[in-house]
């Protein structure tokens, strides 16, 4: 754990805040402030309420009530209908994520290594282009990299959407580790290089068996950002490894006719069920990949 | 052993071999492509026929364009007001040492965790008119209740903030909490004995001090604004007509099914400008401190 802080900001140490320290019973402003937090709650669950509430009513109920009245005659037949829609989708989505995580990190790791203990030459200056790019628009770079993977005539095919996550997911993936690996004492790289380490094996051996918390870290950050990929998914999985993201939103907004309200939620809770779940199991791990990558950054 | 000597020299520059190919051919390389074809008459496939700053000329001329750019900026102006806003409020709120802590950040964050498309779809049902929040006050009694921006024209693109305001607050919150914690707490004991009132002491103290959370927020806001475009797909498909366009969108459609290669560059060169805009400042700041620092940003 300790490791992770060194990467992370330092976690929050709770300092109580003068008024609340010395009164702990409730006055008038105790009372405010837990009224004005629990409506923001209610608010923020809102949306998930009426996603799971709609999922299980049948299509009349929802033609006739309201969205936030509970289901009267629960059923669970838009889930079958929605895993039917979106299952294909959810298997590619496993498909391009897992090789979209280990690529990555493996190569966020080696090059968050190289330039923090090896520094060549002009690898700064490579590093900030890098993290430079994570703000550009992918709309810049989108036609270009279609034109390359035409011609290397991969374009359309798992090998192209996982190359092109290898390539969005590595400003963040280099920085978590680069980060990382600051935080490690020179003197132990020092140490292992008079013992006659080399390049590989220092990582091999030394480093890459430290790094367990950053690679979860790494791990939770790109799984969640490829399973929410869209636009990258839409453009160069082709028609056969099209994620579920994609396939959820051609489900609903291509289909004509009635809308099946009950089956779009239960086929949007199920897309965003995976990040969700890593979400709520993860807790603070997630939470420190989001300030880790934003803050240094 | 002279000769692993060599391998372990160049280790590290075959080591981020990737990451050099990854700036130089997908990041650099992509954004000069994209710039060279904005400069030629390129519709369906890329053309060399240079054409000048025709297409530019174009581009502005073009309705929907302008159209676009003018929803980008409202929408960035409000998205960004309202997620500084109510993430520094429930920050604020939150470092009032308050219970449930942990279960109130959950909440606030976990829509983060869900992808644009699911965000933007389960919008899109609460907003529905007649049937979503709309219909369910209606039924409730208030008769007259309307909340149909999202069929109209002028008011559509602030549905897409609200959209992703939920999805996005969560994370300022996280991130001004981190920066509220690390402010001394001696600040508010003296604040107190001098009898300053609470709400003055973290709006005209506490949040300077936060300069440097608030520049990276607002960084992290303003590159999400750019790259608008999932939620818009599933939310408004760019609709009612084209009243919620927005640039990203533009230059997809054109890429993509309007056979515009030249048009789209130009687009996406446009958009790139306030991005590099906003960086220049950043990374003149980041290289300075790390000139005074010793090298070691």
């Amino acid at each position: 754990m300790n490791r992770l802080q060194a990467a992370a900001p330092p976690m929050p140490i709770a300092h109580a805040p003068a008024a609340a320290r010395r009164k702990r019973h409730l006055t008038p402003a105790r009372i405010g402030v837990y009224a004005f937090l629990i409506s923001a709650a209610l608010f923020f669950l809102l949306p998930l309420y009426v996603m799971i509430n709609t999922s299980f009513k049948p299509m009349q109920e929802i033609r006739m009530g309201n969205v936030f009245a509970l289901p009267v005659a629960a059923t669970l037949d838009p889930w079958r209908d929605a895993w039917g829609a979106v299952s294909h989708g959810f298997w590619n989505s496993v498909a391009i994520a897992v090789p979209s995580t280990v690529i990555p990190i493996l190569l966020g790791a080696i090059n968050g290594y190289a330039l923090s203990f090896w520094r060549p030459r002009g690898a700064n200056l490579l590093f900030g282009v890098l993290l430079a790019g994570a703000f550009i628009p992918v709309q810049v770079m989108i036609y270009p990299l279609v034109w390359m993977m035409a011609h290397a005539g991969v374009f359309g095919s798992l090998p192209a959407i996982v190359v092109v996550h290898v390539i969005f997911g590595m400003p963040l993936m280099t920085l978590l580790f680069r980060n990382y690996y600051a935080s490690v004492p020179h003197e132990l790289f020092q140490a292992a290089r008079i013992d006659g380490g080399g390049f590989w094996r220092i990582f091999l051996q030394v480093m890459l068996p430290m790094s367990l918390p950053i690679v979860v870290v790494a791990a939770i950050m790109q799984v969640t950002g490829v399973w929410n990929d869209y636009i990258l998914g839409l453009v160069f999985a082709g028609r056969e490894n099209l994620p579920m993201t994609v396939q959820l939103n051609n489900v609903i907004n291509t289909t004509t006719g009635t809308r099946l309200y009950n089956v779009n939620m239960a086929a949007t809770i199920l897309t965003a069920a995976v990040p969700l779940a890593i979400y709520f199991i993860s807790g603070r791990w997630f939470v420190r990949g989001i300030a880790a990558g934003a803050v240094k950054g | 052993m002279p000769a692993q000597r060599l391998h372990s020299r160049f280790s590290p520059h075959l080591a981020l071999l990737p990451m050099a190919l990854t700036v130089l051919v997908a990041y650099i390389g992509g954004a000069l492509w994209t710039l060279r074809t904005s400069f030629t008459a390129s519709r369906t496939f890329p053309s060399d026929t240079y054409i000048g700053v025709a297409q530019y000329v174009r581009l502005f001329d073009n309705e929907r364009w302008l159209l676009s750019l003018h929803n980008l900026a409202v929408y960035g102006a409000a998205f960004i007001v309202a997620c500084m806003v109510i993430g520094f409020v429930l920050a604020v709120f939150i470092d009032q040492n308050v219970k449930g802590e942990g279960v109130l950040r959950t909440v606030f964050l976990y829509p983060y965790a869900m992808s644009f498309i699911a965000t933007g779809l389960v919008w899109q049902w609460l907003l529905a008119p007649g049937s979503g929040i709309e219909g369910a006050m209606r039924q409730l009694g208030f008769e007259g209740f309307s909340f149909d921006w999202i069929v109209h024209q002028d008011l559509v693109i602030y549905t897409v903030v609200i959209a992703t305001t939920w999805q996005a607050s969560g994370l300022v919150m996280a991130l001004m909490l981190a920066g509220l914690r690390g402010i001394d707490p001696e600040i508010y004991k003296a604040a107190r004995l001098d009898g300053v009132p609470a709400w003055r002491v973290y709006l005209q103290i506490v949040l300077p001090m936060l300069g440097p959370t608030v520049a990276t927020v607002f960084l992290l806001l303003t590159t999400s604004v750019v790259k608008l475009f999932d939620a818009v797909v599933a939310m408004t498909q760019g609709g009612p007509g084209i009243a919620s366009e927005v640039p990203a969108k533009f230059i997809m459609d054109h890429l993509f099914l309007r056979s515009n290669i030249g048009l789209a560059s130009s687009g996406a060169v446009t958009l790139l400008l306030p991005v590099l805009a906003l960086l220049a400042p950043y990374a003149y700041a980041r290289s300075r401190r790390a000139r005074l620092n010793g090298g070691r940003a």
